[in-house]
C-alpha cells in the first residue's frame, strides 16, 4: 500500500466515525473470511478492504449528508485508500454530495421521460416554491406511478414517497412522508392472482417480509430440489429451457453458468445485476419488493451451482424499499440456515452479500459494476477478457439481471424442457413488460414471449380517453422508437432483431400525439450525457455534443442542416465507445429522426397533468 | 524464441510474436498509427479510442493499443469507419480543450483525417473545458483546459511508476476531471513533485513553469533549444537526464522513456534540482 498522506488535516466528527465503524463491522465476517481465502490465492487487490468503500461512502453520506474532507479522510484511514482516489469514487456518483448539506432532506425529483408526462416539471417548481432542496432526477424506477419521488434525509433512511389516491403526488405527500419514520408502498399489479403467472405469481400476494410466508407459498422447494440434483444437472435444465438473460443482451443463461462453472479450482463469484436504472425500466423493482426471497433462492440456486461460494447482489440506491426488504430477506435466510456455509444442510457454503449503489447508471454495465463493488469508480473494463473468465476480483463471474434469476426457481421445479413449452422456439418462456406512458394502467406485466404491442397496451387498459399512439419507446432510452405501424410486432428477440429493434430491458412507454416528442428525445440525449461516465472520447465528448444539437432543434434549428453531424457523432458513439452505454447512446434518437419525430414538435403540451 | 502468430493486416499476411498488440503488430510492419493516450512507459488505458482499427468479426472498433493479436485475425486499419471514428477522436475534442500545445504529432493526425472541431458549433455556445490556469508552486503548472483525460498523469503518479496517487479522476462525464481529493492544492496533496505527470502529458496541460511562462511572453522557441545527455549526480541510482537548454539557461529537464533505469520517470531532485546551475 501507498504511504498515505492526509494533508488537510480535516477530523471526522464522532457521529461520522460511528457511522463508518457500523458499517463496516455489518460486513466484519464476510471480509474476513474472504481475506483468508484470498490471501491464499495470492491476490493483492482483494487483499485490501478497498471493496468497503462504497458501504462506508454511504455511511459518511447518511450520517452527515454529505462526504465531508474529514470523514473521507477518516475512511481512507480506515480502508487504507489514498484520498485523491476516494474523492475520486466519490464524486462519480450522484446520491453522493461535496458540499455542507443545504437542507436536512434532498427531494429527488424523477423529470425523466415517463415522469415528465405526468407533472414532474410542475412538482419540481411547486416543492421549491416550498423551499425544498429539490435535485431533478434521472429515471427513478418508479415510472408507473410517476412522477417518482425519492427522500434523501441526513441521519434517517431514505424513503420513496408515492401518491395516497391516483394522480401525481402533491407536495403536502411529500411532507407527510419526510415526517415518517418509513416508506412502504404497496406493490400493486393489475394481473395479481391470475392462474398464468410464473414470475410475479406471489407479487401482491405473498407477505414480502415473512420467510414463513414464503414457505407456504412454494418459496425454497425449488432449493431443495436444486441441491438434490446438483448443479451439473441444474445448468443442464437451464440450458434446456433456453432462458436468455433479460437485462437486455439476451445472453443464453445456460453457457455463461457453464462457462464459470468450468473454472474450477477458482474461486467464483455469482452477482445479481440489481442496479436497474435504464428509463422506463422498474420490473426488477416490483419482483423485489413484492417477492424479495424468490431472488434469494433464485441466487443461491445459481451460486451453488456454479460453485460460486460467494454471492453479491447489487442494487441501485434509489431503491430503499427493496434494499430493507431484501436485506431482510437475507437476514432471515441466514438465521434459517439456508445461506452460510451449510446451504440447507447439503454442506455447500455460499455467502450473501448486498451491496447498494450511489445513483450511476454507467454501474449496471457488468464490468462496471463489478469495479463499483471493488470499491473503484465505475468505469467499464474492456472485454475481452470477459466475466466468465475475468469478472469481480479478476476471477471467474456469473452476473444476471434479477429477472433472468428469478426464471431459475420455476425451470428447477419443472424442467428445462417443460418452461420452454410457452413462448416461441427461439424465445421460450415469459417476459416482464415494463408499461408506461399514455396507457390506461401502467405498470409490470407478465406474458408469454410472441404478445404482440397492442396485446400490452391492451392488457394495460388500452390508451387514456383521446390518445393515439405517436410512438413507443421500446427498450428504454438505449433502446429505440417504433411508430404506430408496429403495434403488430411480436415482441420476440427474433421478431424484434428482424425489425432492426431491442426488447432491451422490456420497457414499453407509449407517446401520443400531443406529447413533444423533440422534448422527449432532448431528454434522452441529456440522460446520456449526465450517465456518461467519462472515460472514453467518443461518449464523454459525443453525449455533449449530440444533446447540444437536440437543443438547437428544440429552439427552431433545421433538422438538415444538423444530419450530418447527428450521423458522425453516431457513427463514433456506436464505433469507438468502450462500452454500451456510448454505443447505444444514439439509438434512440437515431430512430426518432427515422420516424420523423424530429421535425415537428407537435403541439408541445409535453407537461400536461 | 516466441510463439508467432499469422495474422492479415491491410490485406497482407504477417506474422507477430504472440502477445504483442494490434498497434505493435502495425509499428512492425510500418503502418503509422495515432495515438493519445498509450505511452511505452505505462499500461494502456485505452480510453482515448483514437488508435481503433477494425477488426473482422468484431461488431465495433477495437483499440489496437490494447487488443492483443490472435491466430487468423483479420485487421483493417484505414477504412471509411476508422477513418471516420479518428476524426471525430480529434473533432470531440479539439472542440473542447485547447489543443495548440498538444505535440508536433497529433497536430499532423490531426490535420491527416481532416478534423474540423468548428463544425461542432461556435465556441460560445458550445461547452467547453475552459477554465483559469491553476499555478500553485514555482515548479509547474496544471492548465486543465488543455486536458483531454488522457489518464497518462494519474498512471504515472500512480502504479506505473511514482505510487503516490496524489491525484486521480474525480467528477463524472463531462465533468471527470483530473484532481487531489477536494480539490486541495497540490502543497497540500500528496504530490511529492517528481513531475512525472509532466514528463507524459500530450496536450502541455501540464507544464513546466519555466515553460508556461516563456510561451506566455512569448520567448519560448524549440529552435533555439538544444538537448544535452547527462546523468543525474544526487544520488548514484543513475538516471539519465535530458537538460533542455535555451539562451544558456536550463528550461525542462526530461527523461528518455527508454532508458533502463528510469524509463522516462525521475523524482524532484532530477527533475526539478537545477536552479543552482544557474545561481
Amino acid at each position: 500500500m501507498p504511504d498515505l498522506y492526509f494533508g488537510a488535516g480535516d477530523e471526522a466528527t464522532e457521529a461520522e466515525k460511528d457511522a463508518v465503524a457500523e458499517a463496516l463491522a455489518d460486513y466484519g465476517p464476510v471480509v474476513v473470511r474472504e481475506t483468508e481465502r484470498l490471501v491464499h490465492a495470492g491476490r493483492s487487490r482483494t487483499r485490501e478492504r478497498r471493496h468497503l468503500l462504497l458501504p462506508a461512502l454511504h455511511a459518511l453520506q447518511r450520517s452527515a449528508g454529505w462526504i465531508s474532507p474529514g470523514g473521507l479522510d477518516h475512511v481512507c484511514g480506515e480502508l487504507e485508500v489514498p484520498p485523491a482516489e476516494a474523492y475520486g469514487v466519490a464524486t462519480f456518483y450522484h446520491l453522493f454530495t461535496h458540499d455542507p448539506p443545504a437542507a436536512d432532506n434532498t427531494v429527488h425529483v424523477c423529470d425523466d421521460v415517463a415522469c415528465r408526462l405526468v407533472g414532474a416539471v410542475a412538482l419540481i417548481d411547486d416543492l421549491r416554491v416550498e423551499g425544498y432542496h429539490v435535485k431533478a432526477s434521472p429515471c427513478l424506477g418508479q415510472c408507473e406511478r410517476g412522477p417518482a419521488v425519492l427522500v434523501q434525509r441526513t441521519g434517517r433512511p431514505d424513503l420513496t414517497v408515492t401518491a395516497v389516491d391516483d394522480g401525481p403526488v402533491t407536495t403536502s405527500e411529500v411532507a407527510v412522508a419526510i415526517s415518517s419514520e418509513s416508506s412502504t408502498p404497496s406493490v400493486s399489479l393489475a394481473q395479481t392472482g391470475s392462474g398464468d403467472l410464473r414470475l410475479l405469481t406471489r407479487v401482491g400476494v405473498v407477505d414480502p417480509t415473512s420467510l414463513d410466508d414464503y414457505r407456504a407459498h412454494g418459496g425454497f422447494r425449488a432449493l431443495e430440489e436444486a441441491l438434490r440434483m446438483g448443479g451439473d444437472r441444474v445448468i443442464a435444465e437451464v440450458t434446456a429451457s433456453g432462458l436468455s438473460g433479460r437485462g437486455g443482451a439476451a445472453f443464453p443463461t445456460g453457457v455463461k453458468w457453464r462457462g464459470v462453472a468450468d473454472q474450477e479450482g477458482r474461486p467464483r463469484h455469482l452477482v445479481c445485476n440489481a442496479d436497474e436504472s435504464e428509463p422506463g425500466t422498474f420490473k426488477d423493482r416490483v419482483v423485489m419488493e413484492g417477492d424479495p426471497y424468490s431472488l434469494v433462492e433464485a441466487m443461491t440456486i445459481a451460486g451453488t451451482a456454479i460453485g460460486a461460494e460467494q454471492g453479491w447482489l447489487y442494487i441501485r440506491g434509489e431503491y430503499p424499499v427493496a434494499i430493507g426488504r431484501l436485506r431482510h430477506a437475507i437476514d432471515e435466510a441466514y438465521a434459517e440456515g439456508l445461506l452460510g456455509d451449510d446451504v440447507a444442510g447439503s454442506g455447500i457454503r455460499f455467502d450473501l452479500t448486498l451491496r447498494s449503489g450511489a445513483g450511476a447508471y454507467i454501474c449496471g454495465e457488468e464490468t462496471a459494476l463489478f469495479n463499483s463493488l471493488e470499491g473503484y469508480r465505475g468505469e467499464p473494463r474492456n472485454k475481452p477478457p470477459f466475466p466468465t473468465t475475468h469478472g469481480l476480483f479478476g476471477e471467474p463471474t456469473a452476473i444476471n439481471n434479477v429477472e433472468t434469476l428469478v426464471n431459475v426457481p420455476p425451470i428447477v421445479l419443472m424442467g428445462g424442457e417443460a418452461y420452454a413449452a410457452v413462448g416461441t422456439k427461439q424465445s421460450p418462456g415469459t417476459k416482464l413488460f415494463c408499461l408506461s406512458g399514455r396507457v390506461k394502467r401502467p405498470g409490470t406485466y407478465e406474458v408469454e414471449f410472441g404478445a404482440t404491442l397492442r396485446d400490452l397496451v391492451d392488457l394495460a387498459g388500452g390508451l387514456i380517453a383521446g390518445s393515439e399512439v405517436r410512438a413507443v419507446m421500446l427498450g428504454g432510452a438505449a433502446g429505440s422508437f417504433v411508430g404506430p405501424e408496429s403495434m403488430d410486432l411480436p415482441l420476440t428477440l427474433e421478431a424484434t432483431r428482424a425489425a432492426g429493434v431491442s426488447l432491451g430491458s422490456g420497457v414499453v412507454m407509449v407517446f401520443d400525439q400531443h406529447d413533444d416528442m423533440v422534448d422527449t428525445v432532448r431528454r434522452i440525449a441529456e440522460f446520456f450525457r449526465d450517465e456518461s461516465c467519462g472515460q472514453c472520447v467518443p461518449c464523454r465528448v459525443g453525449t455533449v455534443r449530440q444533446e447540444e444539437v437536440l437543443v438547437r432543434l428544440r429552439r427552431g434549428a433545421d433538422i438538415e442542416d444538423e444530419r450530418e453531424l447527428l450521423d458522425d457523432l453516431a457513427a463514433v458513439m456506436r464505433d469507438a465507445s468502450i462500452c454500451g452505454l456510448g454505443q447505444t447512446a444514439s439509438g434512440a434518437i437515431r430512430s426518432a429522426l427515422d420516424l420523423g419525430l424530429l421535425v415537428s414538435s407537435g403541439d408541445s403540451q409535453g407537461d400536461r397533468s | 524464441m516466441s510463439t508467432m502468430v499469422e495474422i492479415t493486416l491491410d490485406g497482407e499476411s504477417a506474422r507477430v510474436p504472440e502477445g504483442s498488440t494490434i498497434l505493435d503488430a502495425c509499428r512492425r510492419k510500418g503502418i503509422d498509427t495515432p495515438t493519445l493516450c498509450w505511452a511505452e512507459n505505462l499500461t494502456p488505458v485505452n480510453v482515448c479510442r483514437v488508435c481503433v482499427v477494425e477488426v473482422e468479426g468484431s461488431r465495433v472498433l477495437v483499440p489496437s493499443c490494447s487488443r492483443n493479436v490472435e491466430e487468423g485475425m483479420v485487421v483493417a486499419t484505414d477504412t471509411e469507419r476508422v477513418r471516420t471514428s479518428r476524426r471525430m477522436v480529434y473533432e470531440l475534442l479539439a472542440s473542447s480543450v485547447e489543443m495548440d500545445r498538444a505535440t508536433p504529432e497529433v497536430l499532423a493526425w490531426m490535420d491527416h483525417y481532416g478534423a474540423r472541431p468548428d463544425r461542432m458549433g461556435d465556441r460560445s455556445e458550445i461547452v467547453t473545458q475552459a477554465q483559469p490556469v491553476k499555478v500553485q508552486d514555482d515548479l509547474y503548472v496544471r492548465d486543465y483546459e488543455r486536458c483531454i483525460l488522457c489518464y497518462k498523469c494519474v498512471e504515472a503518479c500512480g502504479d506505473d511508476a511514482q505510487h503516490t496517487y496524489a491525484i486521480a479522476t474525480a467528477g463524472r462525464g463531462f465533468d471527470a476531471h483530473i484532481s487531489t481529493e477536494h480539490d486541495v492544492s497540490l502543497p497540500d496533496s500528496a504530490c511529492v513533485y517528481c513531475g512525472n505527470c509532466i514528463g507524459v502529458c500530450p496536450t502541455g496541460a501540464l507544464m513546466f513553469k519555466t515553460e508556461h511562462d516563456m510561451r506566455d511572453a512569448g520567448t519560448w522557441d524549440e529552435s533555439k533549444q538544444s538537448v544535452t545527455t547527462t546523468v543525474c549526480s544526487f544520488c548514484g541510482v543513475g538516471c539519465n537526464l535530458e537538460l533542455h537548454v535555451q539562451d544558456e539557461r536550463i528550461v525542462k529537464v526530461t527523461s528518455p522513456a527508454d532508458h533502463s533505469v528510469t524509463n522516462g520517470h525521475l523524482c524532484i531532485k532530477g527533475r526539478f534540482g537545477w536552479q543552482h546551475a544557474h545561481a
